[in-house]
């Protein structure tokens, strides 16, 4: 990994999106083989301070994601690190297959920088939002999956992804997110973070419902169970070891997403304790249903992506543990 | 797996003529339904109406090196056809990027060959294609890549006329003409048929070249068994400055074997030990 002079304090009022915007121009100034690839959204993916700063090196597609992503792979045949960005659910869906059949078969460094994801486009309905992602990422071979939280961990993350080698999706959300990090912190892609430590319960987490998992280990803590916090940033390949500890210290496991429970990260912390460790564990994420319209916090308390119900299901984990119920 | 060793015949070859092309892509034409007949079945119909293109490709206007497989400078082919690739392994064999003895191995256990081309286990392969309309969008990527970096190379993206169906082929060839990319070069091997039957019974073409050349991109049409139209179209080329150009080559599906020439049944087949007797007949002359 390359060593950095920047200042992480740049990073740390600025919205997730914005962070990625600012990362980006100044991994391009590093890194030579950067190119950027947008398809009409540059502006919306903040992928616009790039374009600005490196027109040479910017390519605008037009609304045309499945070309672009197939290009990149072109690029990336020549020697280029092509950053792909468009909103989440184009990336995964509309170029499915060029991701999967040009990208990751062939193993080329791509850079899929996924922005919008989740329910960031509540308003947006169904069709903008994008929740399937991950459990379709994750069935591709040679993918790496990379899930920031906040803005300092999103400009971290940009860094490792366009210096680790290989097809890499980097799923971001919108919406302004409270900060976790202070800028000391080390990020490195599939070693999870401890962020709390407790043995009665283990909460896992990434992205915008990370902020939830703290709250609720608080409000477990006030009832004096202690929950143990991990930010998953890594969804695929999945950090077994800390998953193994936390099921054999902790004995139950939570985990929410702000995704579909089908092939998330629930699906994958339960691959690896059910073959390794079994314990309960219960998934906190969308059931199988479409979401509807609404503002974001509206959107995301409908659908039980809180705090409240990562606490309920913490509680509901610790009695399957002690064989209190079923 | 067997490990492919490089070669490295031919590095310096002579470039053939037109006479010897069609010599050499007929003698192509018996390896590949040879190793197609040894697999118990193949996609001969494509590989055989491409092979007279690639042929002049391989031996006349590409600037590649076996001996030096992944030169910068070098030109770019990509199959995006991938099932033609029965035709196209043994054209990469005989220019010398591996040894033609590892042709028995297509379509077994573990072969770095099979009915579509893997990049990562085949010298001399630029990109994994099969499934169709992928090609020219990545050909566009390399195409911007090689041009940024000062780089003379030329990309070639070979299509079936099927192929052209699929929408993204449509979204490169504007991104191509929008990018001024007059070093990528489409290739249209128009044999008439698709799977169901001939294409433009099954989704109709037609106009294919008022289509392309409302997209942007300058036409050349030609007759894709004649060497001499062959090398003319790819010779010369950006055939205007600032203009990607796309072949459109009116072939025959099956060619060289006579009794299947035409046919769309025979996309994917087995000869009969008696149609792959007049075929090396008809090839190469006597047994």
């Amino acid at each position: 990994m390359g060593k950095s002079t920047t200042s992480m304090k740049d990073f740390e009022d600025i919205s997730l999106r914005d962070a990625f915007g600012k990362a980006l121009v100044l991994m391009g100034e590093k890194v030579p083989e950067l190119v950027l690839l947008g398809a009409d959204s540059l502006g919306s993916t903040r992928g616009a301070a790039f374009a600005k700063r490196f027109p040479q090196r910017t390519f605008n597609f037009g609304i045309a994601e499945q070309e672009m992503v197939a290009a990149a792979a072109g690029f990336a045949t020549c020697g280029k690190i092509p950053i792909v960005t468009a909103y989440g659910f184009l990336i995964s869906m509309r170029a499915c297959e060029q991701v999967r059949t040009d990208i990751c078969y062939p193993n080329l460094n791509v850079k899929l920088m996924a922005t919008h994801t989740g329910l960031s486009m509540a308003t947006g309905g169904t069709t903008h939002h994008c929740t399937e992602d991950i459990a379709i990422m994750r069935s591709f071979a040679n993918l790496t999956i990379v899930a920031p939280s906040d803005a300092v961990e999103t400009a971290k993350a940009v860094k490792s992804v366009i210096y680790y080698p290989g097809p890499v999706y980097l799923r971001m959300g919108r919406g302004e997110i409270p900060k976790i990090y202070s800028r000391d912190y080390k990020f490195e892609i599939g070693k999870s973070i401890l962020l709390r430590e407790g043995n009665d319960i283990t909460i896992m987490a990434f992205g915008i419902m990370l902020i939830e998992a703290l709250k609720a280990a608080e409000i477990l803590a006030k009832e004096n169970i202690q929950a143990r916090v991990i930010n998953m940033h890594t969804i695929k390949p999945i950090d077994k070891d800390a998953i193994i500890n936390a099921a054999s210290e902790t004995g139950a496991i939570v985990t929410a997403e702000e995704h579909t429970i089908y092939g998330g990260l629930g699906e994958a912390v339960a691959g690896v304790t059910s073959a390794f460790y079994s314990v309960p564990l219960i998934r906190i994420g969308i059931q199988d249903t479409f979401c509807g319209i609404g503002p974001e916090d509206g959107l995301r308390k409908k659908l039980g992506l809180t705090a409240q119900n990562i606490v309920k299901a913490s509680k509901k984990a610790i009695l399957m543990k002690n064989k209190e119920i079923i | 797996m067997p490990i492919i060793k490089i070669w490295g015949g031919y590095s310096k070859l002579k470039k053939l003529n037109s006479r010897e092309l069609a010599k050499k892509a007929n003698e192509l034409r018996l390896i590949s339904l040879e190793m197609i007949d040894k697999a118990s079945g193949g996609h001969i119909g494509g590989s055989l109406s491409a092979m007279d293109i690639m042929t002049a490709l391989y031996f006349n206007i590409l600037n590649i090196d076996p001996k030096n497989p992944k030169k910068k400078n070098r030109d770019r082919f990509i199959l995006s056809a991938g099932h033609k690739a029965a035709g196209y392994i043994p054209v990469l064999a005989e220019r010398g990027f591996f040894s033609k003895k590892l042709l028995a191995t297509f379509n077994k256990l573990d072969s770095p060959f099979g009915m579509h081309p893997d990049m990562n286990k085949i010298p001399g392969c630029e990109m994994s294609t099969g499934s169709l309309g992928h090609g020219l969008a990545v050909g566009l990527g390399m195409a911007l890549a090689l041009r940024m970096d000062n780089y003379n190379s030329r990309v070639f993206v070979l299509m079936g006329d099927g192929e052209i169906e699929e929408g993204t082929v449509w979204e490169a060839a504007m991104g191509a003409a929008h990018y001024s990319t007059d070093n990528l070069i489409a290739i249209v091997d128009y044999n008439k048929c698709s799977m169901d039957g001939l294409i433009n019974q099954v989704l109709n073409i037609e106009p294919i070249e008022e289509k392309w050349r409302s997209f942007g991109w300058e036409i050349r049409r030609i007759n894709g068994h004649n060497m001499d139209e062959i090398l003319t179209a790819l010779s010369n080329l950006p055939k205007e400055k600032g203009k990607p150009t796309v072949i459109i080559a009116d072939t025959i599906k099956g060619k060289g074997v006579p009794s299947i020439e035409g046919d769309y049944h025979w996309h994917y087949g087995l000869l009969s030990d008696e149609q792959l007797l007049d075929a090396r007949r008809k090839l190469v002359g006597g047994e």
